[in-house]
Order: structure tokens, then sequence, then C-alpha cells
């Protein structure tokens, strides 16, 4: 089971912040991922397209507690976050 | 020695511990965050009422290391510490502490700067402000991303 979580304005956006998933088994990349969330559900396609609340429409994507790129590979059990850029401090 | 926590902090306090800490100390550095009343440039959203600071439990400790780990290689430190509170704060509340201890002073003023300029772009922390007539998430800046670049360049 994927375990996907929200936060910030992307939570927000889409007024959930934690699911469970199981990985589909065409999905092998976080892009891959992406589209199969986007699909289907407006509200997804307007945050990974840039029409959602965040400015510059960046999304970053953590597997497992690290930031990876579009292209990583996942696993069934891996803990998948996705948010907008940082602002602490 | 790296906190995530609602509760306010004491200077004095932490001061005099990482003082203990370090022993055969030369330089502390201590910076301290605080909220600001406008964040951004805009200034036609009103004063800023409070600030509610939203995390990612697990991966904020492991990026906060991470960064400590960073500095240590990089710096001869002999203690560091790190605050970060979430939750909702108040205007001029403090935010964020940290303090590194060193034999010299530039490694302790280098290595403080080196870990809030991570901090800022790279530990996943999110502000969301709210005046009067409105709540919005802050932005990134630029500038903060600037300010990590500098630190790859040497």
């Amino acid at each position: 089971m994927l375990n996907i979580q929200y936060f910030a304005s992307i939570r927000e956006a889409l007024n959930r912040s934690e699911e469970e998933l199981e990985l589909p088994r065409d999905v092998k990349s976080v892009q891959a991922l992406i589209d199969y969330l986007v699909s289907g559900n407006p509200h997804f396609e307007a945050v990974f397209t840039g029409s959602g609340d965040s400015k510059d429409g960046k999304v970053l994507v953590a597997v497992n507690q690290t930031i990876v790129d579009r292209g990583h590979l996942l696993s069934q059990n891996d803990e998948v976050a996705f948010f907008p850029p940082m602002t602490g401090g | 020695m790296i906190s995530i926590q609602n509760e306010d902090f004491s200077l004095g306090d932490e001061y005099a511990a990482i003082r203990t800490r370090a022993g055969d100390v030369g330089a502390i550095v201590t910076f301290t965050g605080l909220v600001r009343e406008i964040y951004g440039d805009d200034s036609t959203a009103g004063a800023v009422q409070s600030l509610t600071l939203e995390h990612y439990p697990g991966m904020t400790e492991k990026c906060l290391k991470d960064i400590q780990l960073k500095a240590e290689d990089r710096w001869p430190l002999l203690a560091t510490r790190i605050i970060h509170r979430v939750g909702e704060l108040c205007n001029h509340d403090q935010i964020v502490l940290v303090a590194t201890a060193s034999a010299h002073r530039n490694a302790a003023f280098e290595s403080a700067e080196f870990i809030m300029d991570y901090l800022k772009s790279e530990a996943p922390f999110w502000k969301k402000q709210k005046s009067e007539s409105e709540s919005s998430w802050i932005e990134s800046r630029d500038t903060d991303k600037a300010a990590l670049d500098r630190w790859q360049k040497s």
C-alpha cells in the first residue's frame, strides 16, 4: 500500500491530508503516479498543472521523506508526499 | 541537538546549555528568528495578526539532522542547537533558534548562517499568515534560494 501525504496549500486545495493507495501495476514512477492521480480529478489537475493556489504552481515530491524528481521509481509501501516549496525559518 | 516544538524557548537557557555542552569553547553565535508584521511584498494585505507553521513530522527532523551534519562536516563545531517552533504564533513571537559553538568566531558565524539558509529552503516547514481580512500561504522567495546557492560555490 502506498501512503500519500499532502501538505500546506496542496493539502487545502485537495481537501485531504493523507490517503492509502494500492500502487497500480502500470504506475512505475512519480510522474506516472501524478498522471494517475490527475486523470479524472479536476482538483488534482489544478494543483499539478499550476493553476492551483500556489503562485508558481510548483509541487515538490518526497519519497520516504527525501526530495526526489519526477522520474524516481516507486515501490509498494513507499511514503509519498506532495507539497509546495518550503518557507521555514 | 534538534527540537521541533509548539512551546517558546528561552535564549538565555539555550545559551547556557550550549556553553556547558561545548566545553573549551571560544565563540558562540546565536540567531533568533521572529514573526514580522508584514511578509513578502504585498503590503496591501494588511498587518499580519498571526502565523501558522505547518511541518512534515518525521521528514522535518531528518532534514534538520542532515543540515546539522553538513555544517559539522564543513566547520570545526563543538556543539550546535536548532529549535524550530510550529503551530500558531503571534507577531514578534520567536520562531527559530540556531546556535553554534566553535573555538573561533568565523566557524561559529558562518555555520549559523549556513544552517539558517538551508533550513529556510530545505526543511519542510510552511508558513500561513492571517491578517484581519484574509489568510494566505507565504510564497517561497528567490532570495532564499540565492542565499543557499552561495554555499555551493566554495
